[in-house]
């Protein structure tokens, strides 16, 4: 629906998630350390191979990691300049090793799968955390999303309508107070379902 | 058929503890009533303080003086047996979907209410077959079409097979086509049924038809008697 | 609409519906500003994502403000694209050198909530803008910029300077979200109770 997975059959896609969140760490951590180029290297095409195993599209991929590529491109000057550019080189590729292997993880991972995995780790905790309500309260976000949404737009229809443009303050007020209205009518739908019982 | 007593009944609105509340409107004043027919009905005009009334039944709102008892359980100090015993479908069917997909939105009615997850996905399927909405089992709630959306929600409802059903103008925002398809379906119910409408023709095979004006109850007949005295009030 | 009172006695779970309800329409708001997209100047998108948080605490309180922006990180967290640009995912909250901002708007909407319930219920204009100053900017950057330093190794005072490009458009958030608050807390009272604690009794 609106996660990131992308959908396969991939022994990429199969691993249980717990292990595929543990390995994740684990690769995040070792790769943080590398102070050898030839071993960052090595990492780098464990990962590209990772991503061909997986078989996740590229576009898909590009998406994720783009908006650090951006970044790198500021700071990897300034870092030559202060360290040189065998540090600033090093930076950034233990920064894109790791990005590519959280978004692996995204990116082969269901959300409910992803809410299941941490369910389970939450487990242990549930004489301080009330599990259930924390799960209802993700769903109800999901539902609300789409909800909102259509809020957002019918302000800004009205406004289109009125041939006003209008400021950010005079959209976001309407917006909110509507969005308020909606979270009474849900509560009250909430409690008639027996939430507060 | 179930029992609802009210009994001298008031409710205003104080103004610091409502946020939301518009004034004097949709207050109530001593009202006593006795409802076990089969079919009800209550008309009157915005603010006259009917959604009020009907909010009462299961507990959405208190009274600020007397009482309101659901086959002798006081919603009050019962509220969560009374909840159970009644189900309550809302205007604005886009509010009332409190979940994301249309399966999980009827599954949700059925929790922490003691059932295996076998029996909730059982109650659940069979329940989407009777409203037609097996096709749509797994489609998120805001892809449906209005008068989808009401039938959810009246699925969301009767899954957990209440006792009562209550409707708060449940067809004002739909279609022509839609209101008479939720019509029909309500006419089909085996549940006791409190509606609350501006839409006066789904009550003329009703047993009772009670009139709310500024708070009070102005007639209270079978419905060509109370229909009648309402038509005149309106001109 | 038919507006609901809820009785005070059903409030013996800590959130009653109504608040999960708001909540949850809020961390839904500050996800459906993010699908507006992301005006990327410089190392960190410059988002209308921000002022959902900054509005968050400003209009819900310490409390429920907080709790949706935790509900909104949870959910991207979990995988779901809804930081601006369409991000999300466990990357986003550990190596990302934008990471820290992240859990800097936790601490952002805590601190507007818990200094406009002070405020409230005159929200007086100057008080308000510096309450939220001190967590829009100031929380969430306490927390952004050592960690946007960490990742991309660079030294402290380099990544501050970095983050100077942000403060007009940041600024420009502090003053909307301060109007709007304004406005709708006249609109809709009863929001944030006036000083925690001491007014859950008066309620009653």
């Amino acid at each position: 629906m609106i996660g990131l997975y992308s959908p396969g059959t991939s022994l990429v896609h199969r691993a249980p998630t717990l292990l595929k969140l543990l390995l994740l760490s684990l690769g995040v951590a070792v790769v943080t350390v590398l102070g050898d180029p030839r071993q960052l290297a090595v990492a780098l095409i464990v990962v590209v191979a990772l991503f061909i195993v997986a078989g996740v599209p590229l576009k898909a991929s590009v998406r994720q990691i783009a908006p650090v590529l951006w970044m790198l491109l500021l700071a990897v000057p300034v870092q030559a300049l202060l360290a040189g550019w065998l540090v600033a080189g090093l930076m950034a590729g233990r920064l894109l090793v790791a990005v590519a292997l959280a978004a692996l993880f995204t990116l082969t991972t269901t959300v409910t799968a992803v809410l299941e995995a941490f369910d389970r780790l939450l487990r242990p905790f549930r004489r301080w955390i009330d599990t259930e309500r924390v799960g209802l309260l993700v769903a109800l976000t999901i539902r609300c999303i789409p909800l909102v949404a259509e809020i957002v737009r019918e302000v800004l229809e009205a406004r289109t309508a009125r041939g006003t443009r209008g400021t950010l303050r005079a959209l976001a007020v309407p917006v909110i107070v509507r969005s308020l209205y909606a979270a009474d009518a849900l509560g009250e739908a909430l409690a008639a379902r027996g939430v507060d019982d | 058929m179930s029992s609802i007593t009210f009994d001298r009944v008031s409710h205003r609105f104080e103004g610091a503890a409502s946020p939301s509340s518009p004034a004097p409107q949709n207050t109530l004043r001593d009202i006593s009533l006795t409802l076990t027919e089969s079919r009800i009905g209550i008309v009157g005009a915005n603010g006259s303080g009917k959604s009020t009334l009907v909010r009462m039944i299961n507990g959405l709102v208190m009274p600020s003086a007397g009482t309101v008892t659901v086959d002798g359980l006081s919603v009050k100090k019962q509220a969560r047996e009374v909840r159970r015993r009644v189900g309550f479908i809302f205007t604005n069917p886009d509010n009332q979907i409190v979940m994301p997909t249309v399966q999980e939105d009827v599954a949700f009615t059925l929790r922490r209410r003691g059932l295996s997850a076998a029996e909730i996905a059982e109650r659940t399927a069979i329940t989407l077959d009777r409203f037609g909405l097996t096709a749509l089992a797994d489609r998120p709630a805001h892809r449906l079409s209005g008068g989808q959306k009401q039938l959810l929600a009246l699925a969301a409802v009767l899954v957990a097979e209440p006792a009562i059903v209550v409707a708060d103008e449940p067809t004002t925002l739909l279609d022509a086509r839609n209101t008479r398809r939720i019509q029909e379906l309500l006419r089909t119910l085996s549940q006791q049924l409190i509606v609350v409408t501006h839409q006066l023709d789904l009550l003329d095979d009703f047993d009772r038809v009670i009139v709310i004006e500024d708070g009070q109850v102005v007639a209270d007949d079978r419905p060509a008697v109370a229909l009648g005295a309402y038509r005149a009030l309106l001109s | 609409m038919t507006d609901t009172i809820r009785s005070r006695s059903s409030t013996r779970r800590t959130l009653p519906a109504r608040d999960l309800a708001q909540i949850a329409v809020f961390a839904a708001l500050i996800a459906a500003l993010g699908l507006a997209g992301p005006l990327n100047i410089g190392p960190v998108p410059i988002t209308l994502q921000t002022l959902g948080v900054m509005l968050a605490g400003a209009i819900l309180g310490p409390r429920k403000g907080t709790l949706a922006v935790l509900l909104f990180l949870v959910l991207t967290l979990f995988g779901l694209p809804l930081l601006a640009g369409g991000r999300g995912g466990i990357g986003a909250f550990t190596v990302s050198p934008a990471a820290g901002y992240l859990y800097g708007w936790l601490l952002g909407a805590f601190v507007i909530g818990y200094l406009t319930a002070r405020l409230m219920p005159k929200y007086p204009f100057w008080l308000a803008l510096g309450a939220t100053i001190l967590g829009g900017i100031g929380a969430v950057y306490l927390i952004g910029i050592p960690v946007m330093a960490w990742n991309l190794g660079l030294p402290l005072w380099t990544a501050a300077g970095l983050n100077l490009a942000f403060i007009p458009g940041d600024l420009i958030k502090v003053v909307v979200t301060v109007f709007v608050a304004a406005q709708v807390h006249r609109a809709y009272p009863g929001l944030i109770s006036r000083i925690p604690r001491r007014s859950a009794v008066t309620a009653e």
